[in-house]
């Protein structure tokens, strides 16, 4: 019964976000005022059953109704409640739903906060979003409906994959989603302004927080799943340039140039055309990724659910979606150029260029490096794939430019900026910069640091400096009563270019100083690695609630004192769950120290794997001051839409057609 | 400058980022391509003459042998037409075990894959492509997993 409600609760939804689509993005062209008018109650609608339908899913999960497959497969008593509410989204059908629930989220947020916006854009905007909730449900409904019943109904449930039960696994995948979903507001906006052939400063304004609310959520979401595979995988590594984290990476990457492009058209109106490509490429990425994960075309160790039927779907809405808006792309974005006027080299602008060019850069040689391997098999050249060595040899010589550019772009004025005055703005960041190079080239030598240590400090010191002295020279200035703006957005801007040099300084000390080696040891056995002696002092059995295994203990001792004592693990969960390792960590910011267990090798021996992983810390942490960084900006007041600012196409302006609509704007 | 000249500049800059990539690229690509090879293709004399290659299969039954208290494990990889023998120095992933489809990289040496990596993917029915069980594993062959499993120690 239930299930039956949930599948009628969607297919209504379905029907609501139709309804938003034709109602949203009819109504304009004919002028309907009470058409355009139906979009938002469709978007609640929308929202409504689907979180009914949601609802009567994670019911069927938590009672473990073993009449609905979906449920048969994953739900299972024994495992924890809250795990029970989690695994709705732990496989393929319920992930669609968590996307959907979502996207319906996002549609209604907008319908909220569009109230303000002219009519005619915010029921184009709802529109498409419905256009794209509308492609969703069908895919969710044809090929994977989670409410598909059973038959006799099973007798035991089975269970979810054992590496998913973390409490990690409840956070990131609703925040990855929210990322990647919400790319599809920027989207909608795009395409809502290609189609009415308006793109001005005030658009980019509207655009900018939901970019930067998609973006916020994309970084979490990529840093948690980071630091899960760091810790839950059991035996380290923090990113492998798996073409399931690259499928959200290249987003981001496309996402943070777009964030960086929407500056400049809100505040010279320039780069429009080029904006809006961003924001479709945006989109269409993140439905890539959605592709990549769920049709297994790829090998990745991601893969859950392989059906080709699920990939070939998706790739249809894939390109047919870019496609149409590629289509209104080339027919609307002449209308956008030659609008904000030129722009001096030495400026604001020709630094915010290079970010997008070389962070674009940076996509397509992760696009290029994920994809090939699909290209040289459509092709018929055999399978390749294309390991880990690529993407380090041509992704990071392309951010080394950005990381030297991000401390100079912020000072740099306007249309025509002027190198005395840039000096004068960045001299105190280069001073403390070039002390702390000095310090790393002695510290350097003296530790026999290779030179790629040297080389990425070196140069995470410096987006460190610069982003910490520009915002304390301001704050310095503000108080000696000159003037300086130091507002939400531009602390946020300064936060987050330091989390970028946050993250430099960890991925380079950890990649390039960490050290890792597998050991067979006994019971009684010591190892040193860096300064720190571990003992093996024994292996136990152990037991859990849905699981049984080993657990081990380590004593570590550094120069002689006891440092700490640790407990890897390895669990095999029943019935017929996989086996995880769960590995040992102990740190903090200076280093990790990582035990993990192996494979029983006979006589009472263990392998064991040892990692010193030094500032390994700093990658998610910085990740997450980007974020903080992100949220600050996003606080700014300028984005909250002003009441008494006049709506930028009167509803009077309805009626006569406009014929001044196609003329450029200057 | 006039702006010609400086608009000549940028894309003159853009290109060479543009083309540094390209190279980069490129570069790397000819290092770092593996070829992914079935034990069929490995005997069709497919496999690249030096370097490393991965291969996929089904880890044969009654074939994961160990050196007592050494890291070093053989086995043999099949795709139930040809069979290949795998040697192995490290830990295996925990999803390792017989009758799983797996995925090793390394290379060929006199005759035996050395491999250097063991993938065995989340998902016990995971199968590597171009593989196919010609039918579904016995009653027999699911006790004999068992036992080897308990055998091994894997399952305390």
């Amino acid at each position: 019964m239930i299930a039956e409600i949930g599948l009628y609760a969607l297919i209504l939804g379905l029907l609501m976000a139709l309804a938003q689509s034709f109602f949203g993005l009819a109504g304009p062209p004919f002028r309907r005022l009470r058409w355009m008018a139906v979009a938002r109650p469709a978007a609640f609608g929308q929202l409504f059953f689907m979180a009914l339908s949601y609802g009567c899913l994670t019911y069927l999960f938590v009672i473990s109704d073993y009449s609905v497959r979906y449920v048969a497969k994953y739900s299972n008593p024994l495992m924890p409640f809250f795990y029970r509410i989690a695994g709705v989204w732990g496989a393929h059908e319920g992930s669609m739903m968590l996307w959907l629930l979502v996207l319906g989220i996002w549609t209604v947020l907008v319908a909220l906060f569009s109230r303000k916006l002219p009519v005619e854009f915010s029921s184009r905007v709802l529109g498409v979003l419905g256009v794209i909730s509308s492609g969703f449900f069908l895919f969710t409904l044809l090929t994977s409906n989670p409410f598909v019943r059973l038959l006799p109904p099973a007798l035991h449930g089975g269970t979810l994959n054992p590496i998913l039960e973390d409490p990690l696994l409840v956070i990131h995948p609703p925040m990855l989603y929210m990322g990647y979903v919400g790319l599809s507001v920027a989207f909608a906006f795009s395409v809502a302004a290609l189609i009415s052939g308006r793109m001005d400063a005030a658009w980019a304004r509207w655009t900018r927080p939901w970019t930067l609310a998609a973006w916020i959520f994309l970084t979490i979401g990529i840093v948690l799943g980071s630091f899960w595979s760091y810790y839950e995988l059991g035996w380290g590594g923090w990113w492998f340039w798996d073409p399931v984290e690259n499928a959200s990476f290249m987003p981001w990457l496309v996402a943070t140039a777009l964030i960086h492009s929407l500056a400049v058209s809100e505040k010279r109106g320039a780069f429009k055309s080029w904006t809006a490509l961003l924001a479709i490429a945006g989109f269409s990425l993140s439905l890539l990724g959605t592709f990549l994960v769920r049709s297994g075309v790829l090998i990745s160790i991601h893969a859950f659910a392989l059906d080709p039927k699920r990939g070939m779907f998706i790739l249809i809405l894939l390109g047919v979606m870019t496609f149409l808006a590629l289509i209104l792309y080339l027919w609307r974005a002449p209308l956008l150029w030659n609008t904000g006027g030129g722009f001096h080299f030495l400026s604001r602008e020709s630094f915010i260029l290079f970010n997008n060019v070389l962070l674009i850069a940076g996509c397509g040689a992760v696009f290029l490096g994920t994809l090939y391997p699909l290209f040289i098999e459509v092709l018929g050249l055999g399978k390749i794939s294309v390991g880990p060595p690529y993407f380090d040899h041509v992704f990071i010589p392309i951010m080394f430019p950005l990381f030297a550019l991000i401390g100079i772009g912020p000072n740099v004025s306007w249309k025509r900026g002027s190198g005395s005055r840039l000096w004068h703005r960045i001299r105190w960041s280069f001073l403390v910069w070039t002390l702390a190079a000095l310090a790393l080239i002695v510290l350097a030598i003296r530790q026999r640091w290779p030179i790629e240590t040297l080389l990425g400090t070196v140069f995470g010191a410096w987006v460190l400096a610069s982003a910490l002295i520009e915002p304390i020279h301001r704050l310095i200035l503000r108080l000696r009563g000159e003037p300086a703006r130091l507002t939400p957005s531009v602390l946020g801007m300064s936060i987050a270019h330091f989390g970028v040099g946050v993250v430099v300084l960890g991925i380079t000390v950890s990649t390039t100083l960490g050290i890792w080696r597998d050991m067979p040891l006994q019971p009684g056995q010591s190892y040193r690695m860096a300064g720190f002696v571990y003992h093996f002092e024994r292996i136990k059995p152990a037991q859990g609630r849905n699981w049984k295994g080993v657990r081990a203990t380590f004593s570590i001792r550094q120069g002689g004192h006891a440092f700490s004592v640790v407990h890897p693990e390895k669990r095999r969960f029943f019935p017929d769950g996989g086996t995880t390792t769960n590995a040992a960590i102990v740190g903090g910011v200076v280093h990790d120290l990582f035990v993990s267990l192996g494979n029983p090798l006979g006589k009472g021996r263990w392998s064991i794997r040892f990692r010193y992983e030094p500032m390994v810390i700093l990658v998610w942490l910085g990740g997450l001051i980007m974020a903080l960084g992100g949220f600050l900006a996003l606080c700014d007041r300028r984005y909250r839409i002003r009441f008494d600012e006049p709506p930028y196409l009167p509803l009077g302006a309805l009626r006569p057609p406009p014929e001044t609509e196609a003329e450029p704007r200057s | 400058m006039t702006r010609r000249h400086q608009r000549l500049v940028m894309v003159l800059l853009m290109l060479g980022c543009v083309s540094l990539a390209v190279g980069f690229a490129l570069r790397a690509f000819n290092g770092d391509l593996l070829y992914y090879l079935t034990p069929t293709q490995l005997y069709d004399g497919r496999a690249p003459r030096h370097g490393q290659f991965r291969l996929g299969g089904v880890v044969e039954k009654g074939s994961v042998a160990r050196m007592p208290g050494s890291m070093t494990v053989r086995f043999t990889l099949t795709d139930f037409k040809h069979a290949v023998p795998v040697v192995y120095t490290g830990i295996l992933p925990d999803l390792f075990r017989v009758g799983q489809g797996i995925v090793v990289r390394g290379r060929m040496v006199s005759g035996i894959f050395q491999a250097t990596q063991v993938l065995a993917k989340h998902g016990a029915r995971y199968m590597p492509p171009g593989i196919h069980r010609p039918h579904p594993p016995s009653g027999e062959e699911k006790m004999l997993a068992l036992k080897r499993d308990l055998a091994e120690g894997v399952r305390p």
